[in-house]
Order: structure tokens, then sequence, then C-alpha cells
């Protein structure tokens, strides 16, 4: 993350997302697949680390073997052309998007850290167990655990999902988009942008993409059909204070 | 440079703020820009600066602590904030800490910091 100095004196902190060579691979189409999507491919992967089934998925959209695949579901008119190359202004300033990614591993963390717990007191007889979840339940009715019950355990390394992360500045020529706030993951990890869920869509956002070196008239054209989705793109965490 | 850096080396540059070369325990005057309704002005504040913190970068800060009507009183300023008009540096001091937190507990003459007459300024723009 970094911060923006705006010129009315207020600082917005940022976290800067970049869209590494960010492709589309393939589309899925409700006759062959039962639905409607585009699948995105970013950054770059060398061709003999990438399997032969893949090898071939890409020599067909004939684009560079990508590191990083994922689908985002879009309205069948706001499809784009395989091997299209989506850009920053895709989202445009004060846009809100959704960011999701898998979110820092803490390992096996105990319930005061995972799940808030209050633990137990630092005197009053208590030993030993200070940092424990205290007690899970009733006594011999019901006899058991309830499901679900908030214990120690696995923590982080899920995907998480941040909603409403408003767009702050967007940069074509390097492929930045800087959000406001923070997003999952560390610092040079990878996540996934789309439009919030939550808010409605600005006026003047392009359909069905933002794309390199696409007609402009073509793409003005595109907006006139209201499309609930606008295509989602997909990023690579740059640094986080997170260029997440 | 990652990218990060680049951008944050960008940003500096194109906020083009003179910004002088002071250390903690210099005393220094910081013109800040209040907004009242929609008038602005320049409100002064002069104190002693008892720490730095994160250089020169773009998350950089420094606070100046003064003593107001009998009262200790600490101000964080960003260093590279839109809002700050100026930065003079009043007066150099000779310290041997870079924070000066043990200032919050003195009062008065326990509370000077010697002037530093060797100061030299460093080369180029910045001083």
């Amino acid at each position: 993350m970094t911060r923006l100095f705006m010129e009315d004196g207020k600082q917005v902190p940022v976290t800067v997302l970049q869209l590494d060579n960010l492709q589309v691979v393939a589309q899925r189409t409700p006759e062959r697949d039962g639905y409607c999507a585009v699948q995105l491919g970013a950054g770059t992967a060398k061709a003999k680390r990438v399997s032969k089934a893949m090898r071939g998925h890409f020599a067909r959209a004939k684009v560079a073997p990508k590191r990083k695949i994922a689908e985002f579901r879009v309205d069948p008119e706001n499809l784009i052309e395989v091997g299209a190359e989506i850009t920053a202004d895709h989202y445009a300033e004060g846009q809100y998007v959704d960011v999701s990614g898998t979110s820092i591993g803490k390992g096996f963390a105990g319930a005061m850290k995972r799940h808030n717990f209050g633990g137990l007191r630092a005197s009053h007889g208590v030993s030993i167990s200070h940092r424990s979840h205290g007690s899970t339940g009733q006594c011999q009715d019901p006899g058991r655990v309830f499901k679900g019950k908030k214990m120690a355990g696995h923590m982080g390394a899920v995907r998480v999902t941040t909603q409403n992360l408003q767009v702050v500045k967007t940069d074509v020529e390097r492929g930045i988009i800087m959000v406001k706030g923070a997003v999952p993951g560390s610092r040079g990890g990878w996540v996934t942008i789309k439009d919030a869920v939550k808010k409605p869509l600005p006026e003047g956002v392009p359909l069905p993409a933002g794309l390199k070196a696409a007609g402009e008239g073509a793409s003005r054209a595109a907006e006139e059909t209201a499309g609930a989705e606008g295509a989602a793109g997909d990023a690579a965490e740059g640094g986080q204070s997170n260029e997440s | 440079m990652d990218l990060i850096a680049e951008l944050e080396a960008e940003q500096i540059a194109a906020l083009g703020r003179k910004i002088p070369d002071f250390k903690a325990g210099d005393t220094v005057r910081v013109g800040y820009k209040v907004t009242e309704g929609n008038r602005s002005r320049v409100q002064n504040y002069e104190g002693v600066c008892i720490s730095r913190k994160n250089g020169n970068g773009i998350a950089g800060s420094f606070t100046v602590r003064k003593i107001s009507f009998g009262e200790g009183v600490e101000r964080v300023f960003p260093l590279h904030s839109t809002n700050i008009d100026s930065i003079t540096v009043v007066r150099r001091g000779r310290v041997r800490r870079a924070k000066l937190y043990y200032l919050r507990s003195r009062r008065g003459k326990s509370a000077r910091i010697a002037e530093d007459s060797n100061y030299k300024p460093l080369d180029g723009d910045r001083a």
C-alpha cells in the first residue's frame, strides 16, 4: 500500500493493483458450456513449465502462456473477443469494486486470535490457560459440543472478498489500478477485481470492457445496451503494503 | 526500484515541495493551511521537532512539541501533506537522540536544547 495526497489536503491510503498482460484466453457460451463467461489470463509463464494441455489451450487462443487464469461471468452481449487485452481504464475513477484473493495464512491459531475471544483472567486462580477459549458448552444434556463451535484451528489462507473498494486512480500505460483501502493477501499476491455487487455501476464505464486499441466508437456504442455487469478484471498485486 | 517505490518517488516529484533539512532537536515553524467555512488561511505552529519518522518518503512524518499556555502540545505532520504551506527551521539544536520523547517528562530548564553552532548545510537544493 501507499498513500496519495489530494489537493484538498486529504490523504488516501491506496493499494496498487497491476494488470499484468491481462488477456482473454477463452469464452464460455451458453450453447456450448451452459453459461456465459470470459476466461482471462494474467502474468507470464515459461512455456516449458506449462502443462501440455494448457499449452494447447493458450495456442488455440493465440496468446502467450499465462501465469494465472480466472473466469468472470458476463452478459452474452458483453462477451469479449479471445486475445483482446484489457486495460486499466476498464474501471472508472470513483467506481466501486469488489476484490477477491487468498488471505494471508496464520497457521493454527488460538481462539483469541481466530475468533476474537477474550481469554481468561490474568489472576484470580487462572493457571496456564490465560489464552484458552473457556467452556465449549453445557453438561450431560446435551452431552456434546455443538457443531460450528468456535475453537482454535487453522486461520487465514482462504478466499476472501473485500467489497466496495473505491477506485481512486488508474494508469493505462502501466496497467495500474489504485483502490482505496486494503485487499486480501500479501504483497505480490494475485487478486481478482469485479464491479461492486452492492453499488450501482456508474455512467461512462466502457462496455464490454476497456480494451487495448479498441475502437473508441465501438465501445461507446456497446455502452448503450444496458448490460448489467461489466466484465471484470484480473489483477496482479503489486506491492502491498500491498500493492496488493 | 519496485513499482510502489517508483510511484512514491513520482508522487513526491509531482508534489514538488521544498522540504528543508531538519532533524529532531531543531525548532521549526510549520505553516499549516486551515479552512474555516470557505475561507482558508495559514496558521503557524512553532515548536521543537522531537521525532522524524519514515525518512523523506511519502509516508514520512514529524512531531512538533511546544508548550502552549503551560500545557505541552504535540502535533504530528505528514511531511508531504498538501496542507503544509511551509516549513522553516528557526533554530538548530544539538541532541544525541533521534527521538526526544524524554522532553515529555521535563519542564523548564531541564527541557532546554543546546544550539548546534557547527551546523553544516547539506549541499544542493535542500537546506
